[in-house]
């Protein structure tokens, strides 16, 4: 029955879109006609195609945007032709006289150079061409000439030159705006390196020191020790690729749990749980690996003072189109309202990376949806859930192409 | 049939099924097995999962029944499931598994980068997911019935409440395992009838000559007729008649019928006489679970042949749940060797059914007349042997039947599932996915009662054309062509998938009874995928400037081999 009636709605929805539209359209055209003066009318309508101009020019100055925003732009200046060009060439020619391009980018050297908006006559063959005089705006951004607007007339005209500069203005803005969404990017993608995960400096003391330990008393053992702490230590410092594979990382792990056991021996058991279909999931690197840390830092803290086993199990599952990760310790457990306070990072955790950084992590990647789900209580242990989903537009595991 | 050991078989399958699901993940306690567990899924283990997810009730029961009732024409049927997957090695399986994608929306999103064709892709899924559930649902009522006289839609319903049971439970934890372990038992309880069926055959004699037009009748033998049929008669037929014949009643008396049609009422009893031929029943609207009209093929045998291989050779690559599985490959070379397995692992199999048909044409070729033609490879056993040994391999055949509903409907329902979860309730969770997993069954459980009399079997070659129209084109395209652009791939998915489901409409609807028209639209595949491709290229064409931007480092991404692409960005 459900399906009856979700069949109705998508039959239905496409007529429901195309009403709406189409009162939208014959609302506002009542509108604009009805409200105001004369004047406001006009300045309503250019405000209007101002913004319709907007949208294409704030992805930045390219062949396609240019395409879109150019007619937009002549309609507000109200030319014959009109061209936006970068420093080198002719985006877009919109309007008549196209045969000008050439001409065009020959007159722009000196306004381009300058930053200064000029008018040039052109020189033409063709005897009715209606473009005789060119107005050019430059379009600035910071200071620097980023390319040009450049509008064709019949006749040499003031109100044209004052009319251009303010467009050429005002697409500058919209290029500057352009600007800052790339710089925001960039952010981002700068905050994702910085996130990533480094192993903690206290585990590398640790580890050499249990390594060392070994030398003497059992030369083959420390041998297969410094081998483990190399391929932990490969892994973690390799450069290429934000993401990886949850079979990596838990090769990682294994490598990981081996020092640690050398340390502190029997009083750790680990229980791994893997549904073998979920390993070819990508992840964000490193991103288990604390989480396990962590585990351990707190099962053995929890025992400091008995001598009584500490037990961590690792579960990956399958379910549908995400795989689901648990890490459970039984250690000492947390305060939940100090473990908030961590997770927003108002306090920073004693030592070690931590849960803030990978829950950070794979929010940016995934999106707030995908942040842990931990479950604790002083005393009770720590079980810390992560869904990943199989696919994620743009994460792929290693060997992953550069962008442009 | 004697169900007191076949139902116990039943029950042991699903609680099988269970168990494997439930503890079927890889546990590691010592430091050494640690590497053993998180060891990537083998291209054979992936192979058998593939195989059993794939192998469903119209492999399992209705080639052999198609065999029985049309002889080797029908052998299309097993060529054509199994070459789906030559072209899916070809074509599909490496890049498919390069671009990362799990379910084919994934796929279209990976490639096209945009949303609306996503959505398009995921609408699709699930009409072919639907398509697919309700043969399966419809087959398991066969098979109860035909094992315990239980009424039509109660296997079904066994058979959906254990897959939502399973599904929405998270039970599933670990589902390449149940999957490889289905076909292996789907493997066995077909084999080791079918050897011991040969070694009767053997014994008796080994008659030759299965396939000689008309099948005769090996001994004197009585057929109950389940449901009103017509009889078309090309000789004089003599028959001893207990019921209702052309409107006369008759009470166990010989009757010659001559040349021509026959109406014969339901519940008649007819006794045949040893060597007589077997008349064709020419049945309005059979219930059989055949993935054929076969009453239609009667007519342009020759377009219908080509639209069935059209159809499986380019559907199997958009079978949803096939798709996921090749996420599980760790990489792209070991998604190519999967799929060499799959072919070994299916053509192997699809050996053994028609041997059942062709032993069915010697032994029962009544049943082509009672209208149980498709529990053939239930019923042979207990006909050629007999015996405890008989009812324990029938019991072996029941739980091989049911196992391939429940392996084809679980990972049907987890594909449907999955994309209604993902993209059609608003937002995501392991609730909304239980929520997902009762819709995805509801649906096709719902439509089954619905159309129960319709021949919505079907379904399973009209699922195949309608993902071959929809989604054959867009993944070739995608993986192959670069010019192609989001408006091309939703205009063609919607032109091919959408006429092709309308076709498949019409058809269940039962819209032509008879005629060209009613060809056309029962086997839609041999012009609804050539108008897809063309949809989808002539729009691309038009719209030059939509082509994505990072095309071509995405069709890098799905044709260089993962090692190489880890060197280029060393």
């Amino acid at each position: 029955m459900s399906g009856f009636i979700a069949g109705l709605c998508v039959a239905i929805l496409p007529l429901l879109a195309a009403g709406f539209w189409l009162g939208r359209r014959t609302v506002r055209s009542q509108n604009m006609g009805g409200l105001g003066t004369p004047v406001e009318h006009a300045t309503f309508e250019t405000l209007h195609t101002a913004s319709l101009a907007a949208p294409p020019l704030r992805a930045g100055l390219t062949e396609e945007t240019a395409r879109k925003s150019a007619r937009r732009l002549r309609s507000l200046l109200g030319t014959d032709a009109l061209c936006l060009t970068d420093q080198k060439d002719v985006l877009v020619w919109d309007g008549v006289g196209g045969h000008h391009r050439t001409e065009i980018m020959e007159l722009l050297a000196g306004p381009l150079e300058s930053g200064r908006g000029e008018a040039f006559p052109l020189t033409c063959d063709t005897p009715d061409c209606p473009v005789r005089w060119a107005v050019v705006a430059p379009l600035t951004v910071d200071d620097r000439v980023h390319g040009a607007l450049v509008a064709c007339a019949p006749r040499e005209s003031a109100v044209l030159v004052r009319a251009a500069g303010e467009v050429a203005r005002w697409v500058s803005v919209q290029l500057e705006l352009a600007d800052l969404d790339q710089s925001r990017t960039r952010l981002i993608e700068a905050e994702i390196k910085a996130l990533r995960a480094q192993i903690s400096p206290h585990f590398i003391f640790n580890s050499l020191a249990v390594i060392a330990s070994f030398v003497r008393t059992d030369p083959e053992r420390a041998r297969e020790l410094l081998l483990e702490f190399a391929d932990f230590t490969r892994y973690s410092f390799r450069r290429h690729g934000d993401f990886t594979t949850l079979a990596d990382e838990l090769h990682a792990i294994d490598h990981y749990l081996a020092l640690v056991r050398a340390r502190f021996g029997d009083r750790l058991s680990v229980t791994l749980q893997i549904a073998p279909e979920v390993l070819p999931v990508a992840l964000p690197f490193l991103c288990l690996q604390p989480l396990v840390e962590n585990a351990v830092k707190h099962g053995l803290e929890g025992r400091s003072a008995l001598p009584g086993k500490s037990h961590i199990s690792i579960t990956a599952q399958d379910a549908g189109a995400e795989a689901l990760v648990v890490i459970e310790d039984d250690g000492a457990g947390m305060d939940p309202a100090l473990l908030r306070r961590i997770l927003a990072g108002e306090v920073s955790p004693s030592g070690g990376i931590g849960l803030s950084n990978v829950d950070d992590r794979l929010r940016q990647v995934y999106g707030d949806a995908y942040g842990l789900v931990i479950e604790t209580a002083p005393g009770a242990g720590m079980k810390i859930t992560a869904r990943l989903p199989k696919y994620q537009p743009g994460v792929h595991s290693a060997g992953r192409l550069t962008r442009e | 049939m004697n169900s007191s050991y076949a139902v116990p078989a039943v029950a042991l399958v699903v609680l099988a099924t269970v168990l494997v699901g439930a503890f079927g993940l890889r546990i590691s306690r010592t430091t050494s097995d640690f590497y053993v567990a998180s060891r990537t899924v083998g291209p054979r283990l992936n192979a058998a999962a593939i195989s059993g997810e794939y192998l469903s009730a119209a492999s399992f029961l209705g080639i052999a029944g198609l065999v029985l009732v049309q002889g080797p024409d029908m052998l299309w049927y097993p060529v054509g499931y199994t070459a789906g997957y030559l072209v899916l090695l070809l074509f599909v399986a490496a890049p498919l598994r390069r671009s990362g994608a799990y379910t084919l929306p994934d796929f279209a999103e990976a490639r096209l980068s945009s949303h609306a064709v996503r959505r398009l892709a995921g609408a699709f899924v699930v009409g072919t997911g639907w398509l697919y559930l309700l043969p399966q649902l419809q087959g398991a009522g066969l098979t109860l019935t035909v094992l315990t006289g239980a009424p039509d839609e109660l296997g079904g319903l066994i058979v959906a409440v254990v897959v939502v049971a399973i599904v929405a439970a998270g039970g599933m934890r670990s589902i390449t395992f149940v999957q490889a372990f289905q076909y292996w038992l789907k493997l066995t309880a077909l084999l080791v009838p079918a050897l011991f069926l040969i070694l009767a055959w053997q014994g008796d004699g080994a008659p030759s000559r299965p396939f000689d037009e008309p099948s005769t009748f090996r001994e004197q033998s009585a057929v109950r007729v389940d449901d009103t049929l017509d009889l078309k008669l090309d000789r004089p037929l003599t028959v001893t008649v207990k019921g209702t014949v052309d409107g006369r009643a008759h009470e166990d008396q010989k009757v010659r019928l001559p040349v021509g049609t026959h109406h014969i009422e339901a519940g008649t009893r007819l006794t045949f006489d040893k060597g007589a031929p077997v008349p064709d029943p020419d049945r309005g609207s059979s219930g059989s679970l055949s993935p054929s009209q076969a009453e239609n093929r009667g007519e342009r045998p020759l377009y219908a042949t080509y639209g069935l291989i059209l159809a499986t050779f380019l559907g199997t690559m958009g079978l949803p749940h096939v798709v996921v599985r090749f996420y599980t490959s760790p990489h792209g070379v070991a998604a190519r060797r999967t799929t060499v397995a799959v072919l070994g692992l299916i053509g192997a199999f699809y050996l053994l059914p028609p041997v059942y048909g062709a032993l069915g044409r010697l032994y029962a070729p009544e049943l082509s007349l009672s209208g149980d033609a498709d529990a053939a490879v239930l019923l042979l056993p207990e006909r050629m042997i007999g015996g405890l040994g008989g009812d324990l391999l029938g019991a072996l055949v029941a739980g091989g039947a049911f196992a391939a509903f429940l392996s084809t409907a679980s990972g049907l329902t987890m594909a449907v599932a999955g994309v209604l979860t993902q993209d059609v309730l608003p937002s995501r969770g392991v609730r909304h996915f239980r929520l997902g997993t009762v819709l995805a069954m509801a649906v096709p459980l719902a439509a089954s009662a619905l159309v129960g009399g319709l021949p919505v079997a079907d379904a399973v070659g009209l699922a195949f054309a309608v993902s071959a129209s929809s989604f054959c084109p867009l993944l070739v395209l995608g993986i192959w062509w670069r010019r192609l652009t989001p408006p091309g791939a939703a205009a063609g998915m919607l032109v091919g998938g959408g006429s092709a489901l309308l076709a498949v409409a019409a058809t269940m609807a039962g819209f032509p009874g008879s005629g060209a028209l009613h060809a056309l639209l029962a086997w839609p595949a041999l012009w609804s995928v050539p108008l897809g491709f063309l949809t989808m290229i002539l729009v691309s064409l038009a719209t030059p400037g939509r082509v994505p931007a990072g095309t071509a480092a995405i069709l890098a991404r799905f044709h260089l081999p993962e090692e190489l692409r880890a060197e280029v960005k060393a």
